[in-house]
């Protein structure tokens, strides 16, 4: 399939390829076997550009938009999804910042972020608000120049790991969805710390903490908009971040694909390789329409948003390609074990991996059934609208 | 800090293969690479432009589809690629290469340190990097595996020579020719924005005429060695396999004939 | 120089279109037609032409202003570093003594170093009839700059014909600026020597393109005739205590051993005790071993027959064992007496690195594995049971 992608963007899949299976594959493994950070890839990752892709170029990114992005994280993916999530969860931690911080805060933060020194969390999950992100316990209590935070995000990406955390927190509780705030706390702040590293069924390379404010003191100049901005704040990063977890599992699928076709080519079954069996030429048929059915979704989402220059509009698109392309990831994966029969079941081989890995693609960002909640929004939305 | 790195464009060996009823070289698929010793020279150059500043220029001697090499180079980060190129230079051995890159390397100007691979990949010889310090008249130290440290203002490197049971550690001035082995560094991946300088990237082409080069020196005329002959060596072994019931068996018989030859007692 | 087709001679046969590795021939009229930017004068067409003789390259040479007649004699560097001589040098007396007697000429060595002398009757007993020596404690660490300048002084003075050198890590550095300030050719990491009867010209052969190719050359109007030797390639020279020789001693001038680098120390490494290219057997494992810990194994083998510990690229790469096992191109070059390969499929890379070992077993799972083309004794089997056997039979003897 032709995406007519530009020079540039044909320049980002070949560098994150040529990345991804020199630095990233030979280490994938390891760092998922023994749940260890890699830190060595992302410095690596920041030196190879690929850090800064949706970054503009004045804060020393590349100014390549969403589907930059896409692209750099779906290569990666096809390789190691927890690798790459170092750097697209930074985005997540980084879209607050880009969409809505004071050009001094930009400034402060974004040419690090974009260089891969420096790597981004986002913080707004807690142990009893999930999907119901805004009935969140933290709290932001104003005392003078300063806000004093209390309470403990949970399941946090990068936690840990990351130096820029966008934290959430309520600053009103009386004005429900208008009372929340949203903050840029450092790593080191006195009274952030955090709790044990979580152990995981996939994505084990990446780290998941959670975030502990015990009395924080963050003073106002932390703050990003104003106060009671938080939950807009939050909702338009979703909006735009979502394509990011899209590609991510777009490039499990992808990868999986990509393994199972040169397996199924290789094994010997019964004298001959079982990619001449018609039962198995048709789960590859049915995963390479839904990789490619995926990708389409997704490409053609991140250019709209693009294009315009602001995901605001299309909310209810990339929830259907955040949706679409995880449930193909768990799927594809799910079959791509299933070609693989007993290998496939075993460490050995890395199908295992993206089967473990695809999962978390459908829970976090926002679960499936949120986002089919969000696209009927949209669906009912502007329907009504049309009358 | 000005840094020089002497490249070579060579065929991706791995897919080298000898036509054995011509005895020569197949070309179909053979793509043509940045020697791989070389790529340790210029993320050494890259490093040390990062620690002090100044610029990286690779340079190469090859006919005009070397310019490829100096692209990749410029992708990974190096500032800019000389092509030393010119009909006058085909068949030069080591001594005319050597000679023709230190006539390039003396027009391109100033530099502290010219790094090379320490040896090319299709030639393994070794010759070049010595030979162009020999022609520049400037210290040589081969097989470095670290450059512990270099001394901006006093001009000095200090660096670690490989030798067969451990290292030496060597100080020297600068300008200085180092040869560096795999060692040294892990090269870095080309990056996103090096790929877009290279997309536009036209290298310089220095002619024999440009460098001020002796016609005595270069191409055929200057090479004193002359290739014979060209063949393909007799494999020693007989491809025969150990036949044997049992793994016990085969290996019996194994031990026996090197009990036989003495090699075990 | 110039290249080009005797069109009436060329039939249009297109034998050397394949022979081209630079692409540089096409077909115009049923005509070899060569592309002059793109050819580099290798030669291989001509070859496929042999039969036709319709390609002719002309080559225009420098002629040397030297009296190649004033040239006599085969020298040995006697490579020595604190004192220990490296035991090439044996093996360069071996072989040059050979090359002596073809040509009627006589051996000597040249010897390099601070308190040296003594090892001169040594090398005289090796086979050498002359030495010499500059002993200087100058000399006293390998530095490029002084022993390059001392090896040409001595050459220019007193003219040999053929300049042999082990392709040491020393012997590989600093040769090559010899041959520069000489302005001869030298051709490096020869594994054949021989002198040509009509010419009476040495004929070096040295391994290209990781082996696959062998190359011949020579040093046709400049000399001295340089080479650098591989190691354990040559039979070593026999040591006969009542040989007689003589010892010139050569003073230089201090400015001329002048060196601009200096050695601050030496670090001994003990992973590098075991010295691979000087074993006379080496125990290689690679990918097959499937794990670090697996190379216990190759070590417990290696132990019992006295043999160094090698490597494979990709067991290297893989993070088992440290870079300095790797036996390779990319590694180190060795000839053992008895090389094994444990579960190593034998890329080129490898190949190159121990094809020339005396007697190579191989042991790997696939029968098709390109080392099996190579081996003395190919074993099949799965090496977890190949070696443990191997090892019961050997100290069950």
């Amino acid at each position: 399939m032709d995406y007519f992608l530009t020079e540039e963007q044909q320049m980002i899949v070949d560098t994150a390829k040529d990345f991804a299976h020199k630095v990233i594959k030979p280490v994938r493994e390891e760092h998922d076997e023994n749940q260890t950070f890699p830190w060595e890839v992302v410095k690596k990752m920041g030196e190879a550009g690929l850090c800064g892709l949706y970054i503009p170029e004045k804060y020393g990114g590349t100014g390549l938009g969403i589907l930059g992005l896409c692209l750099a994280v779906e290569e990666m993916s096809k390789v190691c999804s927890a690798i790459a999530l170092s750097m697209a969860a930074t985005g997540l931690g980084t879209f607050p910042i880009l969409l809505f911080a004071s050009e001094e805060q930009k400034q402060k933060y974004l040419p690090d972020i974009a260089s891969g020194k420096r790597l981004a969390a986002f913080g707004l999950t807690e142990a009893n608000a999930g999907s119901d992100a805004l009935g969140m316990q933290t709290t932001a209590v104003k005392d003078g120049d300063y806000y004093i935070l209390n309470g403990t995000k949970q399941w946090i990406t990068n936690a840990g790991e990351a130096e820029i955390y966008s934290v959430f927190a309520v600053t009103d509780r009386n004005r429900g969805s208008r009372g929340l705030s949203a903050f840029i706390i450092e790593k080191g702040t006195p009274g952030f710390s955090f709790g044990k590293k979580e152990n995981k069924l996939g994505i084990r390379a990446s780290a998941t903490r959670e975030l502990v404010f015990q009395d924080c003191k963050i003073h106002k100049s932390a703050m990003i908009g104003s106060e009671g901005m938080g939950a807009i704040i939050a909702v338009n990063t979703l909006y735009t971040s979502r394509p990011g977890v899209a590609a991510q599992a777009l490039g499990i699928a992808a990868g999986a694909l990509d393994e199972s076709i040169n397996y199924a080519r290789q094994r010997k079954q019964f004298g001959q390789t079982i990619s001449s069996f018609q039962a198995v030429q048709h789960m590859l048929a049915n995963m390479a329409t839904e990789v490619e059915a995926a990708r389409a979704l997704l490409y053609a989402t991140a250019r709209s948003i693009d294009k315009a220059g602001d995901a605001k509009g299309f909310a209810k698109e990339s929830a259907m390609a955040k949706l679409y392309c995880s449930d193909v990831a768990m799927k594809v994966t799910t079959d791509a074990v299933q070609i693989f029969g007993g290998y496939g079941y075993m460490k050995e081989y890395p199908v295992e991996k993206m089967m473990r890995d695809a999962k978390i693609t459908q829970i976090y960002e926002g679960t499936n059934q949120i986002q089919r909640n969000e696209i009927a929004a949209g669906l009912i939305k502007s329907a009504a609208s049309k009358k | 800090m000005n840094i020089v790195v002497s490249i070579k464009q060579v065929p991706g060996t791995t897919k080298v293969a000898i036509n054995p009823a011509t005895n020569t070289l197949i070309r179909a698929g053979v793509e043509a690479i940045i020697n791989p010793f070389d790529m340790y020279a210029i993320e050494e150059a890259i490093r040390l432009r990062e620690k002090f500043g100044g610029k990286v220029t690779c340079i190469t001697m090859g006919p005009p589809q070397a310019e490829e090499a100096l692209k990749s180079a410029i992708a990974m980060g190096a500032d800019e690629g000389i092509l030393v190129s010119d009909r006058a230079f085909a068949g030069s051995d080591t001594l005319a290469t050597s000679y023709t890159l230190a006539m390039g390397i003396k027009k391109l100007g100033q530099f502290d340190i010219i790094l090379t691979g320490k040896q090319a990949m299709d030639g393994d010889t070794a010759q070049v990097g010595p030979g162009i310090a020999q022609w520049l008249d400037i210290p040589f130290i081969a097989w470095v595996k670290k450059i512990e440290d270099v001394k901006k203002d006093a001009k000095t490197i200090r660096v670690e020579r490989m030798m067969d049971d451990g290292y030496e550690v060597l100080e020297g001035p600068l300008p200085i020719l180092l040869s560096v082995v795999k060692e040294i560094n892990e090269p870095r991946t080309e990056s996103l924005r090096g790929k877009m300088k290279a997309k536009s990237f036209k290298a310089t082409v220095y002619s024999a005429k440009d460098i001020e080069a002796d016609p005595d020196f270069i191409g055929l005329r200057g090479s004193p060695t002359i290739v014979n002959r060209v063949f393909v060596p007799v494999r020693s072994g007989k491809k025969e396999l150990v036949e044997g019931a049992t793994v016990e068996e085969k290996v019996s018989k194994v031990v026996a004939s090197l009990r036989e030859s003495k090699l075990v007692n | 120089m110039a290249i080009r087709v005797i069109t009436e001679k060329c039939v249009g046969c297109k034998l050397c279109i394949p022979t081209c590795a630079q692409g540089a021939i096409s077909f115009v009229d049923k005509k070899a037609v060569i592309d002059v930017i793109k050819c580099n004068y290798c030669g291989a067409c001509i070859d496929a032409c042999k039969k036709f003789k319709a390609i002719l390259i002309e080559i225009d040479r420098k002629v040397s202003d030297q009296d190649l007649s004033l040239y006599k004699g085969i020298w040995v560097y006697a490579e020595q570093r604190n004192g220990e001589m490296a035991s090439v040098v044996y093996e360069l007396l071996g072989e040059g003594r050979k090359l002596a007697e073809q040509l009627g000429e006589e051996l000597s060595a040249v010897l390099l170093g601070d308190g040296v002398t003594c090892q001169a009757e040594d090398l005289i007993q090796h086979g050498a009839d002359n030495v010499y020596v500059v002993d200087n404690p100058k000399l006293k660490d390998f530095q490029d700059d002084t022993y390059a300048m001392a090896m040409a002084e001595l050459c220019e003075e007193y003219k040999p014909n053929i300049v042999l050198t082990g392709a040491t890590a020393i012997g590989r550095s600093f040769i090559p600026k010899v041959a520069v300030i000489l302005e001869t050719g030298l051709t490096a990491d020869c594994t054949q020597l021989g002198i040509d009867d009509y010419t009476k010209l040495l004929l070096q052969t040295r391994p290209a393109f990781g082996g696959n190719l062998m190359a011949t050359i020579t040093c046709t109007n400049f000399r001295p005739q340089m080479s650098t030797v591989r190691h354990k390639v040559f039979k070593k020279a026999s040591k006969d205590v009542s040989r007689k020789g003589k010892i010139f001693t050569k003073v230089l001038a201090d400015d001329l051993l002048k060196s601009r680098t200096k050695l601050i120390e030496f670090v001994k490494e003990m992973e590098s005790t075991v010295n691979l290219s000087e074993a006379d057997i080496i125990v290689s494992g690679g990918r097959g071993l499937g794990e670090a810990k697996n190379f216990a194994l190759v070590r417990e083998l290696a132990e019992l027959i006295n043999g160094a510990v090698g490597a494979s690229r990709a067991a290297v790469d893989a993070g088992w064992i440290p870079y300095s096992h790797q036996v390779g191109q990319t590694g180190k070059t060795v000839c053992p007496k008895l090389y094994i390969a444990c579960g190593i499929s034998g890329s080129i890379q490898h190949m190159a690195g121990m094809q020339s070992s005396e007697t190579i077993i191989a042991i790997n799972k696939d029968p098709n594995a390109p080392i099996f083309e190579i081996a003395t004794y190919g074993i099949v089997g799965d090496l977890f049971e190949v070696i443990p056997a191997m090892i019961s039979a050997i100290k069950n003897r």
